[in-house]
């Protein structure tokens, strides 16, 4: 799978959107899709468990899981070097 | 001299905004308090007090014509009335958290304007933030918005909106639109002429009886720009949740210090009828104090947390900040029945009585209240899952 497609597939299983998470663009708000702050720490605990890593104390805001976009930054970020 | 630099006609008296308070707490709030309680009524005349001294606007900064008051300040004004009449003070305590939400998030005009005309007139402001069907979840919302033409409308079932009866305006959370998930929440600022509530059952409780936290149906017309622009979520994390915990925190602070107060005046009481012998509570006296100083530094350094987090802008929204604002609400509401229950076994049945000097009975009855107000196993579940995920400072 490629790096999108762990996102997307982690966001179907934990973000409990009210959209499927195909139908999402990269940029759509993830919250405004009906992602809650408890769906976003599952999700945030099934990137690490996916990526084997662990996301930074700065990292751990709301900024970081609102759009697939900003996840794939904050992904990259981690798995860089 | 100018009109300017004579003081606004509602400020009569001297002194800081907490000596203020704490005034009214003593000479009005509390002799009205066993009244307030007995009847369950709406505590009128130390709202009264507080609006003719220019308190009610104490957060509002002075740019808008308000007391420009610290939020340490306001708390130690709490403390005062929570010692006196605890209903007053939690009125109190829920107002200032409204017009602390509008102080920071309300960034538009028309919110500005309105800031100015809370000042100007004292206006009371009430919330409405549970619904029916959400089993308490405040960050969740059934009902939604409707704007059109640059008019929102919305209709709420709520269980309770404390003193909604006596306040000049609501805060409501609500969905953002018709197609938005539960928790896409905003705020909006209802008021008459657009506001109508009809009040559904009555407020018969254990505690905080004062509040008059009936439950109502709300419904509500207004201009667009009565929504406050960001999202709910963000202004319950940097603002709602931490001020609620704190200022809830004073008013429970006040209630265990007017307790030990009490308990102290009783072991004093004692060894005056027997000089040289200890009394029997002495020790459990001062063990208590102990507990009651956990309990008031634990009240300052969460308000020196917030100041801080408050300057770095982002700690406001981090984990450990939230976890750390929960902690105290959970802390806090558990200690002030514990110095209750601790003040009452020093007193005695002095205490259990209902008409001695030394009763705790209301002390009891308002403390229980304090973990079921967001009850505290939620808190606990929420601080559970956001550990999973915490770094630590």
């Amino acid at each position: 799978m490629t790096v999108d497609e762990t996102i997307r597939s982690v966001l179907a299983d934990h973000a409990r959107l009210a959209v499927p998470a195909e139908s999402l663009a990269d940029d759509t708000d993830l919250f405004g899709a009906g992602m809650t702050s408890h769906a976003s720490v599952n999700v945030m605990l099934a990137l690490e468990d996916a990526f084997d890593f662990e996301f930074s104390e700065q990292m751990l805001k709301k900024s970081t899981f609102e759009s697939i976009e900003s996840i794939r930054t904050a992904v990259s970020e981690m798995t860089a070097g | 001299m100018t009109t300017a630099l004579t003081a606004p006609p509602t400020m009569t008296r001297s002194g800081s905004v907490a000596a203020r308070m704490a005034a009214i707490a003593d000479e009005v709030a509390g002799p009205a308090s066993a009244d307030v309680d007995s009847r369950a009524r709406f505590p009128t005349e130390a709202i009264e007090a507080l609006r003719a001294e220019g308190l009610l606007s104490a957060l509002v900064p002075a740019a808008l014509g308000g007391g420009g008051a610290t939020l340490a300040e306001v708390s130690e004004g709490l403390v005062a009335l929570g010692r006196r009449c605890a209903s007053s003070a939690m009125v109190v305590a829920m107002h200032h958290i409204q017009v602390a939400c509008l102080v920071r998030h309300g960034d538009n005009p028309l919110l500005q304007d309105y800031l100015r005309e809370l000042s100007e007139r004292q206006y009371l402001l009430a919330s409405a933030t549970t619904e029916v069907g959400t089993g308490g979840d405040v960050r969740s919302s059934i009902c939604a918005l409707e704007v059109a033409d640059g008019r929102f409308r919305v209709e709420k079932q709520a269980p309770v909106i404390s003193y909604a009866g006596a306040a000049d305006a609501v805060l409501v959370t609500a969905r953002r639109n018709a197609d938005s998930p539960e928790s896409d929440q905003v705020i909006v600022l209802c008021r008459p002429p657009g506001l109508e509530l009809e009040q559904v059952g009555e407020w018969n409780a254990l505690g905080f009886r004062g509040t008059c936290s009936t439950g109502f149906v709300l419904r509500a017309t207004g201009p667009a720009e009565a929504v406050l622009t960001e999202p709910y979520s963000d202004i319950s994390t940097r603002t709602m949740l931490p001020v609620a915990h704190l200022l809830w925190s004073s008013v429970w602070l006040g209630i265990a210090t007017d307790a030990v107060e009490l308990a102290r005046k009783f072991v004093q009481a004692e060894a005056r009828r027997k000089p040289g012998t200890m009394p029997a509570a002495s020790v459990r006296l001062a063990q208590t104090t102990v507990l009651h100083q956990q309990f008031v530094d634990m009240v300052r350094s969460s308000l020196m947390r917030f100041d801080e987090a408050d300057a770095d802008g982002d700690r406001l929204a981090s984990i450990g900040f939230g976890i750390g604002m929960n902690a105290l609400k959970v802390s806090s509401s558990t200690l002030v029945v514990d110095l209750v229950r601790e003040c009452m076994l020093i007193c005695g049945l002095a205490s259990y009585r209902l008409d001695t000097p030394y009763s705790l009975g209301r002390h009891l009855r308002d403390a229980m209240g304090a973990a079921l107000m967001v009850n505290n196993d939620r808190i606990m579940a929420n601080n559970a899952q956001m550990l999973l995920v915490h770094r630590g400072e």
